[in-house]
């Protein structure tokens, strides 16, 4: 047993077992107590609404492994939508060319990076905490999208931006596999460039970081440039599946996120954490919640699980952490 | 002080920790009154002894434990509270937000009448421990606005509210001035003679010698001796504490030979260092010595990028330079290992591959990303070069003793390929068999060729190991000395007087 668990910690890292064990848990109760939870419907329902909350973890993510965070993830994703669907409309809305898409997405990068930008030049210069910056940012955003939108929805664009949202390629949902794709990119990140190295660097300890030689105000706006942009993915995986930009979509994701990056074992305090166990956890997250609608339970309830499950996992870690340090003790 | 009966006697004391026999047989005896001083090497086994002393460990079968006569069978924290037996550890334990008054007399706040904090018999109590002490400190004033020196008499007065009878103090002057020392050491003496014993816990050996009665020496867990503190020589307690002996002999050479590697004109920084003038060759230690406060740390983080000089020229290999950041020292060959390592100088929590490689991360990429096993080479080839002894490179760095954490500091800089190395204070918080172990890496280096600053408010470590040195006071090049043309006492008495 211990042999397999070291060889488990090896292969995957020790942070990886707290969302592999919910993942089995979840996977056990639901496969007994949902006659049809083992089946293409589930794995459909859950392929489809894991890349929206997945991409703005993934924004969520890198800011929180500095030891900060970025709670206006969910309105740059909206206001980046918001930019690509002026660019959409002002292209003649339903009937806008491929190449207005272009400019689209590209409008939408902008404004997350943009935003993104503003937010670390703000927490990198000031050294404010990045929770008054990005609330500020959050306000701000929300604000400035209401007043574009009078509040309303934006919608109506052409028929090519429905696969990006429904479509599937070989059986795979495409926004699923941007997700993935996305995931992929900030393993890289993480785990091999030299910004990846920094921002962990700095996320435990910002002043050994200056001393060793770390650019860490500009390691600070790219990390808060490369969320924007993941916030500006995410909005346009958004204005596809709901066919519409309102400022307010996803607004209850954002602490969400957040769990789903704890739950993921990201250190609360910066420094320590990897994208691939915050993946499974965000899968954890969307099984439940897709294996209790089966059972006919209300959506609430399994936001209120979510809650339970990050606590009974940070209840689990403590102690199995506290039987481990007790066992090496002994050897 | 030559009481029959000692204070606290103890006998036999055996304790394993993972198969690991940290406390071999000891035994140890403080005399009432008595200034005793437990020397040994970190992981000697001190701090386990003073934790079987308050109970929080609990030692083997066959232990013989007393106290004031009593035999004591099973020591608890509380039972060591009440007998009188207090521990300051070297992180004081105090806070930083609360005064004086509610530091020291803490357990008044704890445990009042109906709940309530007897603000009044607190104070009261407050005083009386600072008059035992002789000293008189503001009581209301926040204890984070005191220098370490005086937070460290609120600690000491602390335990004297809890009726103190014998005080350990671990590593008590590890961050003070040597004026704030004999301040310290004035207090332990008038404690002392108020009847309380004081068993100092410390790696600072003149002290030891200047303030100890006798001293109880521990090697590798195993009772080296009791010795009398008369007549005892530096070198002589660095001998039995290590079991080795450390001849130490000026290693000053000239280098005029040498090209200029570093030039310094002329520089200044309004309010931290004035008229800084010397060079330095390749080849060369430099030492720089003077008290806390000269401006010796604030001139090496001038040079290495970190400030901006107000005027003067920084010439490097023939060049002026004006370094816009630490980053542009640094590809210039400009290393420095900084005086703070649990802060500055190492990232503690993260692992001891990715500090060796933190400033070097350009020499590992591969098509612009880090490569694992070029990362793993530089790791395994400085870990080997350096000799540092570690578990795995993955683990955290924290993990390690302060020796071996200093090596590693030292390699993250020569993985960059330095041309000079500034070392601030870089012995602080490391044992005396591993700063000969230091020292041995530095000189090494000198030989090949790499040029040195080593900076270090213990005149005898630039003494024996730089090639000149320079004596800075208050911001300013007092005199430059060369250690073959004085003795170590001359040098001291210069950096002292």
């Amino acid at each position: 047993m211990s042999s397999l668990i070291q060889k488990f910690n090896k292969t995957f890292g020790a942070d990886m077992a707290g969302p592999v064990i919910a993942f089995v848990v979840v996977m056990v109760i639901f496969g007994l107590g949902a006659d049809n939870f083992l089946s293409l419907g589930t794995f459909g329902s859950v392929a489809f609404q894991l890349p929206e909350l997945g991409l703005l973890t993934l924004a969520m993510l890198l800011p929180l492994l500095t030891g900060g965070i970025n709670l206006s993830v969910t309105f740059t994703a909206n206001l980046s939508g918001l930019a690509a669907a002026s660019v959409l409309q002002a292209f003649g809305g339903v009937d806008a060319s491929g190449g207005a898409f272009v400019i689209a997405v590209a409008a939408a990068v902008a404004t997350g990076a943009a935003a993104g930008l503003m937010t670390g030049a703000a927490i990198a210069y000031t050294r404010a905490h990045p929770i008054l910056v990005t609330l500020s940012m959050m306000i701000f955003l929300r604000g400035l999208g209401e007043f574009l939108t009078r509040g309303g929805d934006v919608s109506g664009f052409p028929s090519y931006m429905e696969p990006i949202g429904h479509g599937s390629i070989f059986g795979l949902p495409i926004p699923l596999l941007i997700f993935i794709a996305c995931v992929g990119v900030w393993q890289v990140l993480l785990t091999r460039s030299k910004l990846g190295f920094g921002l962990l660097m700095i996320g435990s300890n910002v002043e050994a970081g200056q001393y060793s030689g770390l650019n860490t105000r500009r390691i600070i706006m790219l990390v808060y440039t490369l969320s924007g942009v993941m916030c500006a993915i995410a909005g346009i995986i958004m204005l596809a599946r709901f066919n519409s930009v309102r400022i307010g979509h996803g607004e209850s994701y954002l602490l969400i996120t957040v769990l789903a990056a704890f739950l993921g074992g990201i250190n609360p305090f910066g420094g320590f954490g990897r994208v691939l166990p915050v993946f499974v956890a965000l899968v954890v997250l969307q099984l439940l919640s897709s294996g209790l609608n089966l059972m006919g339970a209300n959506q609430h309830l399994a936001t209120a699980l979510w809650g339970v499950l990050m606590i009974v996992v940070m209840a689990a870690r403590t102690i199995v952490s506290s039987y481990f340090a007790s066992r090496r003790k002994k050897i | 002080m030559m009481s029959a009966e000692p204070l606290l006697s103890l006998k036999n004391i055996k304790i394993t920790f993972g198969g690991v026999r940290a406390l071999k047989g000891v035994s140890f005896e403080v005399n009432p009154g008595e200034v005793h001083c437990l020397a040994g090497e970190n992981g000697c086994g001190k701090s386990t002894l003073i934790k079987i002393i308050t109970g929080v460990y609990k030692p083997e079968d066959g232990a013989e434990f007393s106290f004031d006569g009593q035999p004591i069978t099973a020591m608890t924290p509380s039972m060591a509270q009440s007998l009188g037996i207090q521990v300051i550890w070297q992180d004081l334990a105090l806070f930083g937000e609360m005064t004086v008054a509610e530091n020291i007399g803490f357990q008044y706040a704890v445990s009042g009448k109906y709940g309530l904090v007897d603000k009044r018999a607190m104070e009261k109590a407050a005083e009386k421990a600072l008059a035992r002490l002789g000293v008189s400190l503001d009581l209301h004033l926040p204890l984070k606005e005191l220098p370490i020196a005086q937070r460290q008499i609120v600690a000491i007065a602390r335990a004297l509210v809890g009726e103190a009878r014998l005080v350990f103090m671990d590593e008590p002057t590890a961050s003070l001035t040597q004026s704030e020392t004999d301040y310290l050491i004035e207090i332990v003496r008038n404690l002392s003679a108020s009847g309380v014993a004081v068993v100092f816990v410390s790696h600072r050996l003149a002290e030891v010698l200047e303030i100890s009665d006798r001293m109880t020496v521990l090697r590798d867990g195993a009772l080296v001796g009791v010795f009398p503190v008369e007549g005892m020589t530096q070198s002589r307690v660095t001998e039995l504490m290590t079991g080795r002996n450390f001849d130490s002999a000026v290693i000053a050479a000239d280098h005029d030979d040498q090209p200029v590697v570093l030039s310094v004109k002329n520089l200044s920084r309004a309010n931290e260092f004035d008229n800084i003038s010397f060079d330095l060759r390749r080849g060369e230690t430099l030492g720089v010595t003077g008290l806390l406060g000269a401006g010796r740390t604030e001139l090496a983080l001038t040079l290495f990028g970190m400030r901006r000089p107000h005027s003067g020229e920084i010439v490097l290999d023939g060049e002026t330079v004006h370094f816009g950041s630490n980053r542009e020292a640094i590809r210039a060959g400009v290393a420095y290992l900084s005086e703070d390592r649990l802060s500055l100088g190492l990232n503690q929590p993260q692992s001891i591959a990715d500090n060796l490689v933190m400033a070097s991360l350009d020499r590992i990429l591969s098509s612009g990303l880090i490569s694992p096993p070029k990362k793993e080479n530089v790791v395994a080839h400085w870990i080997s070069a350096l000799g540092v002894k570690i578990g795995k490179p993955e683990d955290p760095i924290r993990t390690l003793s302060g020796g071996n954490q200093q090596r590693v500091a030292i390699a993250k800089w020569l993985a960059i390929g330095p041309k000079i190395l500034i070392l601030d204070a870089p012995t602080v918080g490391v044992d005396v068999g591993a700063r000969a172990g230091i020292f041995e890496i530095v000189r090494k280096l000198a030989a090949e060729g790499l040029s040195i600053i080593l900076i270090s408010d213990e005149p005898p470590e630039v003494y024996f190991n730089a090639d000149r040195i320079i004596h800075m006071a208050e911001g300013r090049i007092k005199a430059t000395y060369d250690p073959r043309q004085m003795s170590l006492t001359d040098l001291e008495g210069k950096v002292y007087a």
